[in-house]
């Protein structure tokens, strides 16, 4: 790979705290330079004047669908959907068919994941065989294949002892037990936020302390065996503080929310919209004011998509049955532009914080910096361009999203991982 | 109330413009009065020698069931007939469904075939919603999972008229299973539209709370439900609660909330007994009670007959009502 000289923008890394316009030398994959007025000397010059150049971003919870439901995602329209999003590598998460439980599953993911050489890609490995929450999977062998964090999501772990023994196990391992946080026995088949609008739907509800009762559950479980926790995609003002609590006490806790929790209330779903179809459910404007307090004061770590892609037919269909889950990869920036810049809740630098710098020590991935030296994963950002959610264009199979006409400021016009271009919004229009 | 039946125009102002019903949640007080009015124009029909007219004469209505409701089709089937159109009763089976063959599947089948009105019960809230969205065909809600039931409202709506001869002011208690109920919801939404103050009475697992943020009295006293009210409204009580754990049995049920005569005597004289259909006798109602003098329940039956003619009528976009019967 040639060398290539970006120029002109506006270098946001809060890694090393820098914020001002400098020029980056890319060299055999690698950030070479970073000064004001690098030289070209041969680099392929990259004009990103007006533009923000970030740590590429990093999503610690995407679902590819890939193995066993290609007909909603395959890992090349997944990955091809998280460039165009601006992210450099996604974590996929391990609900597939056959689930990500075994060594083999997990090789093929990171294999077909090389030969695409788009994004990078990591698996998040099944606590439990099949993810069934009965046995605990081979916890040593899943890491050994390049596993950034185990995880049941799409299902909670449930059962309380086996929680305990995988917290304590993977601490071998120093890596995450990432747990969906939600109580089976009190969502109880719910379908959407427990409220006056569920009610009024006749919708069976899914009350916030199905997840609070969990994640207080699985905190004084990491408190108890020393494990660590990352909770997946928070959505209840209680969960937050109970976080918050148990961050104060040392716990070793992490945790990350989605743009759409963020951005969204349960009000979204009026007239029975399965586009707002999600687990957890979106909640009360009292829950996501919550989200974006604890995204603010450190309590929430990261902010991470859960891109869960469906196909149109399976959410054409009655409220209950439809699935839960949206496309998230491409509208993830131009949701946290409107929904944390504008109202000025978070700074660019802190943005970037939340989408790259944290998700990649969470995941302990290479990414996050722009340190000389480290992998060249970058996104370039036209801020000020303003753009319509037509899902009808993304690149994702998933045409479903809860955003779809609005207008969102804000887009990644390149996508740049191990010093390739892998998105280039100039090919678009 | 005989006297505006026999007038054979209707009073309310509004005009109808939608194309389908849905649910009584976002109608006006005005278009639940015209399709009451509309109604009333039909009950007098069903009472001459010959009972059809040709309002909807070359059209096809469908009456699309996915759950199994023998007395709600057939009103509806009847209604239709009666209104001259040509009715199909398509009763579709949990198993096909399974099959993989979707709501919307089923429904570009019968738009394949240009049906005009097709009415929609199914267990899931929303589903009429769902083929609203795709569908050319007007449709018709005849009751979705918990969320509403418009057509069992009206009638209940146009029977409280009938009856005492007006809706406001009324008090109107709606006891049992309120948290499942499509009828208690569009009966919330008809009756307070309408100017009733309506009190739902259950244990709190069945009520859920949010519904007082919808302008009712919740109370989870039986006596306190049935003291004022001039009407009270029964629902079924389904045996699934109890392996639900929202009530501990159907026994205790019906011991603190079942509506038997030593109850009704604590009731103002002349109060109305309503049920939706079909009964758990000697659950939610005693026998004595449901078939007693103050039981208005087989008129129910009777008016969903006419509230039926009017909603197919008024989707219909046929001309008007008083042109039509002149
Ligand atoms: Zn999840
Ligand atoms: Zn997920």
């Amino acid at each position: 790979m040639g060398k290539v000289l970006i120029t002109g923008g506006r270098v946001i890394d809060p890694s090393t705290n820098r914020d001002g316009v400098f020029d980056i030398l890319i060299e055999r994959g690698k950030i070479a330079d970073i000064q004001p007025n690098i030289p070209a000397n041969g680099a392929k010059p990259l004009d990103a004047r007006g533009r923000l150049v970030v740590p590429g971003f990093i999503d610690l919870h995407t679902h590819l669908r890939q193995p066993g439901r290609e007909d909603s995602e395959t890992l090349e329209t997944g990955l091809r959907a998280a460039a165009r999003g601006g992210f450099t590598a996604v974590c996929a998460m391990p609900n597939t068919e056959p689930a990500i439980d075994t060594r083999g599953v997990a090789d093929f993911i990171h294999q077909e994941g090389q030969r695409l050489g788009l994004v990078a890609v990591r698996a998040v490995g099944a606590v439990t065989k099949g993810r069934q929450g009965a046995e605990l999977t081979d916890f040593g062998e899943l890491f050994d294949a390049g596993c950034v964090a185990l995880s049941d999501d799409g299902s909670p772990v449930m059962d309380g002892l086996l929680m305990r023994r995988a917290l304590e196990y993977a601490r071998v391992f120093e890596r995450p037990i990432i747990q969906h946080a939600e109580d089976l026995t009190l969502s109880a088949g719910g379908v959407a936020h427990e409220g006056l609008l569920s009610m009024t739907l006749g919708l069976p509800g899914i009350p916030a302390e199905a997840e609070s009762v969990m994640v207080a559950r699985d905190l004084a479980l990491a408190e108890l065996t020393s494990g660590w926790l990352h909770l997946a995609h928070l959505s209840s003002a209680r969960s937050v503080e109970l976080v918050r609590q148990a961050k104060r006490r040392g716990v070793h806790v992490t945790c990350e929310v989605t743009p759409h929790h963020l951005a969204l209330t349960h009000e979204a779903i009026e007239g029975f919209n399965t586009d707002a179809k999600v687990n957890p459910p979106l909640r009360a404007e009292q829950d996501r004011l919550a989200l974006i307090e604890g995204l603010r004061d450190g309590t929430i770590d990261c902010i991470a998509t859960d891109h869960a892609p469906h196909a149109d037919w399976e959410k054409d269909a009655e409220f209950a049955a439809a699935p839960f889950g949206i496309a998230g990869l491409e509208t993830a920036l131009g949701v946290c532009v409107r929904t944390l810049l504008e109202p000025n809740h978070l700074t660019w630098p802190q943005l970037i914080e939340k989408l790259s710098v944290k998700p990649a020590a969470i995941a302990n991935l290479p990414g996050g910096t722009l340190k000389p030296g480290s992998e060249a994963n970058l996104t370039l950002i036209d801020p000020d361009v303003s753009w319509t959610v037509d899902p009808q264009r993304f690149l994702s199979k998933c045409r479903r999203s809860p955003f779809v006409g609005w207008t969102l400021r804000g887009r990644v016009t390149h996508t740049i991982v191990k010093g390739g271009v892998v998105y280039s919004g100039d090919a678009e229009s | 109330m005989p006297s505006t039946a026999t007038t054979s125009r209707p009073t309310a102002t509004a005009a109808w413009t939608r194309r389908h019903l849905l649910g009584l949640r976002e109608l006006s007080a005005d278009e639940i009065r015209l399709i009451l009015n509309t109604a009333a124009s039909f009950r007098e029909i069903s009472l001459r020698p010959i009972k059809k007219v040709p309002a909807l004469r070359g059209q096809t209505v469908v009456n699309l069931f996915f759950e199994p409701s023998t007395r709600t089709r057939t009103s509806f089937e009847l209604a239709a007939k009666r209104l001259s159109a040509d009715v199909m009763n398509i009763a579709i089976q949990a198993s096909s469904v399974a099959k993989g063959e979707t709501v919307l599947d089923t429904v570009r089948n019968l738009e394949a075939l240009k049906v005009d009105t097709i009415v929609v019960r199914h267990a899931a809230a929303g589903v009429p919603h769902l083929i609203a969205r795709h569908a050319n065909a007007s449709i018709v809600n005849a009751g979705d999972g918990a969320h509403e039931h418009p057509t069992q409202a009206l009638l209940d709506c146009f029977t409280i008229q009938e009856k005492l001869g007006r809706i406001e002011g009324l008090n109107v208690s709606i006891i049992g299973d309120i948290g499942h109920s499509r009828v208690a919801r569009s009966n919330l939404w008809g009756l307070t539209k309408l100017g009733a103050r309506v009190t739902v009475c259950g244990p709190p697992t069945l009520v859920p709370p949010t519904i007082a943020q919808l302008g009712v009295r919740v109370t989870h006293r039986i006596e306190d439900a049935i003291r004022e009210a001039d009407v009270l409204m029964l629902l079924r009580i389904q045996h699934e609660r109890q392996e639900a754990k929202l009530v501990p049995s159907i026994r205790e049920y019906r011991l603190r909330y079942g509506i038997d005569r030593e109850r009704l005597a604590r009731a103002k004289s002349g109060v109305l007994i309503m049920h939706p259909g079909p009964i758990n006798r000697g659950v939610e109602l005693d026998s004595s009670v449901a078939d007693g003098p103050y039981s208005v329940i087989l008129d129910q039956v009777t008016n969903g007959l006419a509230v039926r003619m009017a909603v197919l009528y008024l989707v219909s976009g046929a001309p008007e009502v008083s042109e039509e019967l002149g």
